[in-house]
């Protein structure tokens, strides 16, 4: 990996390593599968007629709820080993410098960018402070409360004696007071997480458009190039 | 004095034949093997009685009618001479200074060594007035029960968790009896419904009486053996749930095939209890199978969760009415008009700097 300087920067850096990327791309294909799918458990499709038996409708919509919760948790598992596998910038979401001033002020100064008050971005090779920031208490605190709670709630259904129960359930249950506070609160995650996508989206289409490194073209091919020689500002 | 449980049976008029056969109930009830049978007989041959002294606060007297009418008749005598002699006071022949004596002969006679089932709870404020028995208030009469008895029985979800007097604004501060301050530390079980199911709250007695050690209690303090699974687990209707075969309105057709009361608030999957396998009123019926949802009685709080009849709870904490769906819908909504509003000015705030554009 090449190392910035601090003059100059090379025109592209590999950011985003091939597990990082394909991290993403699968989280970007479960947290869609199991948004849906949640919300049919929530609030099923209309009812389906004839005997029992020729259906099983809510219980494909369960299976695949079930089965991407499996993979989201298993990604997520792999994506920590990873932080502490890959380039510093695989730890970058995980460990955000909360006690660093350059990275308040960076913070700062996104807001500024965002509230139309700051003329020109910053310039990153990773992330920028702001986006750490939610990547980190949204999105880490997000996708961790989910399969935390998302397995309690699959425990009540292995019942007593399972894994699921013992790991999950038999602690998680007592906090929330009962089953249904936890449904309600996993409910409520999931728009949080929503939210979380729609704004994703949108700085990132923005920030491409706007900013002065490419945003998009990273995930795809992990190298991020930049628009101008300006120094970067997040030298480590 | 002491006599055992066999010889309460027996003046009762029970057979040894009968008294057999409730051992073997008794084994089966409490998901016990057939060795177990002989054991629990040894046990009420031998040992003597435990008294039970049965306490009424803020209550309906739900838990002490269904108890009474327990599937097994057997069963309810036995349970019932083996505790209603000695104190409660819904059912006891003694009445005034007579009855309230009592309490004091048992907690001195059998100090450590006896049984305090709790039906209700104990409103605390104005220093409890709103429950008075025999001239005092309830919780002062919970407490110095409490002090020197062997365990407690929380019967149903008022002493479990508060139940329906408990709820929002609570203006008596109506408190469940594991939360009562300044109450001796005894162990607890926790019989949550409202009202319990007989034939559980039978076994759980006759499980403390036998064996003289507490069943096996799961986190919140309830008896795994009935609080274990939910309602839903074991529902008869759980194919439909699975096919997709929802009630859609009390009078359609799936209403009438019996098909699955999820989309109508059915709270069975949220729910621990052994409706659906023990069933009601001698394993005649329970509610789901009666056509209606279950409400989740014998859960904390399903008396402040908003309507019995939708699948989504109300959330208060906004102070209108909301569930996870509206506030949730609300928010995204929020987000995606800040987000269009924050495109459209950038839109503009880039047309107006024509210079920014190159690339």
């Amino acid at each position: 990996m090449t190392e910035p300087t601090s003059t100059s920067v090379p025109h592209a850096v590999y950011v985003y390593e091939k597990p990082v990327r394909l991290w993403h791309s699968l989280n970007a294909l479960v947290i869609v599968a199991l948004t849906v799918t949640g919300y049919l458990i929530a609030s099923p499709l209309a009812s389906v007629g004839g005997e029992a038996s020729n259906h099983f409708v809510m219980g494909y919509v369960r299976f695949l709820h079930f089965a991407a919760g499996y993979l989201l948790a298993i990604g997520l598992l792999f994506r920590a080993y990873w932080a502490y596998a890959g380039n510093e910038h695989a730890r970058q979401i995980f460990l955000p410098p909360l006690l660093s001033r350059d990275f308040w002020q960076g913070v700062g100064h996104e807001v500024l960018w965002y509230a139309f008050l700051a003329k020109e971005p910053k310039k990153y090779i990773g992330h920028n402070p702001l986006a750490v920031l939610f990547m980190h208490f949204v999105f880490v605190w997000g996708m961790l409360f989910m399969i935390l709670t998302g397995f309690a709630l699959y425990g009540e259904g292995t019942g007593q004696g399972s894994w699921q129960h013992a790991l999950f359930s038999s602690w998680v249950l007592p906090i929330f007071g009962d089953s249904q506070n936890l449904h309600s609160w996993h409910h409520l995650v999931m728009w949080l997480i929503v939210c979380f996508i729609m704004s994703h989206i949108y700085v990132a289409v923005r920030e491409d458009k706007l900013s002065r490194q490419t945003i998009l073209s990273a995930i795809v091919t992990g190298w991020r190039t930049f628009k101008d020689d300006k120094p970067v500002d997040d030298i480590h | 004095m002491n006599e055992t449980f066999y010889d309460v049976m027996r003046r009762q008029g029970i057979t040894r034949r009968s008294f057999l056969k409730f051992c073997s109930l008794t084994a089966a009830s409490l998901g016990l093997s057939p060795a177990f049978a002989p054991k629990i007989a040894h046990a009420m041959e031998t040992k003597p009685r435990i008294p039970v002294l049965w306490l009424h606060g803020l209550e309906c007297t739900c838990c002490s009618e269904s108890f009474i009418r327990s599937g097994h008749p057997l069963a309810k005598d036995v349970i019932l001479s083996m505790l209603s002699l000695d104190y409660d006071d819904t059912i006891m022949a003694a009445a005034g200074h007579n009855a309230e004596a009592i309490i004091d002969e048992i907690v001195e006679k059998y100090k450590g060594n006896y049984i305090l089932a709790v039906e209700g709870n104990a409103p605390l404020a104005e220093d409890g007035m709103y429950c008075i028995i025999g001239g005092k208030p309830f919780v002062e009469q919970l407490k110095y029960a409490a002090e020197s008895c062997k365990a407690i029985i929380s019967w149903g979800s008022c002493a479990s968790w508060g139940c329906v007097q408990a709820a929002k604004p609570n203006p008596t501060r109506a408190t469940p009896v594991h939360k009562i301050p300044g109450l001796a530390d005894k162990p607890i079980i926790k019989v949550p419904g409202c009202p319990p199911i007989a034939e559980v709250m039978t076994a759980v007695v006759a499980y403390l009486l036998t064996f003289e050690k507490l069943p096996t209690l799961d986190r919140q303090g309830r008896p795994q053996m009935f609080y274990s699974q939910r309602i839903h687990d074991k529902c008869y209707r759980r194919p439909h749930f699975d096919a997709g075969q929802f009630v859609e309105h009390w009078d359609d057709e799936a209403a009438r095939q019996g098909h699955c009361l999820y989309k109508m608030g059915c709270k069975g999957p949220t729910t621990y209890n052994a409706c659906s396998t023990v069933r009601w009123n001698e394993g005649v019926s329970f509610p789901i199978q009666s056509g209606h949802g279950c409400i989740g009685c014998s859960e904390d709080g399903f008396w402040d969760k908003g309507g019995f009849y939708q699948r989504l709870t109300d959330i208060n904490d906004f102070s209108i009415e909301a569930n996870a769906d509206a506030v949730g819908g609300t928010a995204a909504t929020v987000v995606g008009v800040g987000i269009a509003a924050h495109a459209g000015l950038t839109a503009l705030k880039r047309a107006k700097q024509p210079g920014a554009d190159q690339q």
